[in-house]
């Protein structure tokens, strides 16, 4: 209990830090754009390949599910519009993303930490925090609605071609369902979920890369317990937002 | 000038240093020696203000470290250049990008003077070609000479080196000393260097402080280290038998 405690408040000690005025906005915006490249766009295949088959999946599980003839024929898009949108792109992509982009950020942190670059940074008279974390955490988050919208039309995507090619249902009665009774609500509820998962995997694995002690093991153990952290954080948080939200 | 009184560290229970008090005069190369686990590590990094002393006094210059504010501590970090072990240059810089990152952070020089000035530096270390390279491009020596270039480049008044010749051949260590010393006098800064290099004891010892298990344990200079008959500096230096006759 005592650890979990000196765990939380490291890390928020550890957001006071981050969360100031940049050093120098020049230098804050040239991380940020590369932080942008590396962490949004690198993100973006990944997250739509993903998508399309979860969406591929979804459809049929509607389709077998929903078969029934007292039921619509748009039941099917209409339902898999839903869950994309309020669960599957936000929630799904978020945990894939905690892996990949949380792995990154920790093993890049913890191998800066331990070759003494934390500490050269910091002996200059940097903010390493500041300058090292906030452009990870800004990019992320500014990249999330990108993330989240090409994911919601990925799995749509996916859902509508596989959904073809098995003959589960025309394409009219998918795009039909798809288009049925549209609320912005649903967009805006799956960003702002995503906003807030980004915002979680990068900060927890930036607290588990930079706060490391050792060598090259606990680099990745570091790396590990971002992405399991992350994972359980956003999960809890996904709890939370759709009471909320819902 | 950088004054130590009485600095105490621990680590939980583990008292690493033990009251040490002298004095790093400006334009000499200060070397402080000792055994792996002796302490001297923690001194370089508490001096430097990387680690916090749990008591003592540092002062800078007539300022004291203790008495500064978050601003002052700051601002002088900005005065400090450090040579790190393993060079510590940034992974996904390339060498001048490396060596301008203190004044793209802190200066408000013309990219045309940051550029005139990275120049110079890396001339100075003599490393005049290697702007573009990456650090995982550079030999052991050429890390150590950029992050030398990085570390002066700001014109600090206070250059730590925290074993600058660990990992390199016998000759390139003398020069990477004979470059420190030149900095130092050319540029009139204090200038510690954590070593246990004894070419380095001989070479540009001008004051040497000898730390032996946390307590400062003998002070002079290379020409006093040959002479001296301090029984825990001489297992220290004189250990093999081309040391001992020199020594003789």
């Amino acid at each position: 209990m005592k650890k979990f405690i000196n765990t939380v408040g490291g890390y928020f000690m550890l957001l006071g830090k981050v969360l100031r005025r940049p050093d120098n906005g020049r230098a804050f915006r040239r991380q940020l754009v590369y932080e942008m490249k590396v962490l949004g766009i690198e993100s973006l295949p990944i997250a739509c390949i993903i998508s399309a088959f979860v969406g591929a999946a979804v459809v049929i599980q509607f389709a077998a599910s929903l078969s029934n003839p007292i039921y619509p024929t748009w039941i099917t898009g209409y339902t898999t519009r839903k869950a994309i949108m309020l669960e599957f792109a936000p929630t799904m992509i978020g945990l894939v993303l905690a892996g990949k982009v949380g792995s990154r950020i920790a093993s890049e942190l913890g191998t800066m930490r331990i070759t003494e670059q934390i500490d050269a940074l910091n002996i200059m008279g940097v903010n390493s925090a500041n300058y090292l974390i906030l452009p990870k955490i800004t990019a992320f988050m500014l990249f999330s609605p990108v993330i989240v919208t090409l994911s919601v039309f990925s799995a749509l995507a996916g859902g509508w071609l596989f959904g073809m090619m098995s003959g589960a249902m025309s394409s009219y009665e998918f795009l039909d369902g798809v288009q049925l009774e549209f609320d912005s609500y649903d967009m805006f509820y799956g960003m702002a979920k995503g906003l807030v998962y980004n915002f979680i995997i990068a900060s927890v694995s930036s607290f588990r890369g930079y706060t490391v002690t050792g060598g090259a093991l606990e680099v990745g153990q570091a790396s590990t317990r971002a992405v399991v952290e992350s994972c359980i954080v956003l999960i809890a948080a996904n709890l939370a937002l759709t009471s909320i939200l819902i | 000038m950088i004054e130590i009184k009485d600095i105490y560290k621990n680590f939980g229970e583990k008292q690493v240093l033990k009251g040490i008090t002298t004095v790093f005069e400006t334009g000499k190369t200060n070397l402080v020696i000792g055994r792996s686990g002796s302490g001297k590590t923690v001194l370089v990094k508490t001096v430097s203000g990387l680690e916090k002393a749990t008591s003592g006094e540092i002062i800078y210059d007539g300022r004291a470290l203790s008495a500064m504010n978050d601003d002052q501590t700051t601002a002088l970090k900005r005065e400090i250049g450090m040579v790190f072990q393993g060079g510590a240059l940034f992974d996904s810089m390339t060498v001048a990008e490396n060596v301008r990152f203190p004044l793209l952070m802190f200066s408000k020089m013309s990219s045309a003077e940051m550029d005139k000035r990275v120049d110079f530096c890396l001339d100075r270390v003599d490393l005049p070609n290697t702007h573009k390279l990456f650090a995982s491009e550079l030999s052991g020596g050429m890390r150590k000479r950029v992050a030398i270039a990085r570390a002066i480049v700001a014109n600090p008044k206070y250059l730590f080196c925290d074993e600058p010749n660990s990992g390199l051949d016998p000759q390139t260590s003398i020069l990477i000393d004979k470059l420190i010393k030149e900095i130092t006098e050319e540029l009139n800064i204090t200038t510690i260097i954590n070593t246990h290099d004894m070419n380095s004891v001989l070479e540009i010892g001008e004051h040497i402080v000898f730390i032996y298990n946390g307590n400062l344990w003998w002070e002079g200079n290379r020409h006093e280290v040959i002479t001296c008959d301090n029984k825990e500096l001489n297992d220290f230096l004189f250990n093999n038998e081309i040391t001992k006759r020199l020594k003789q």
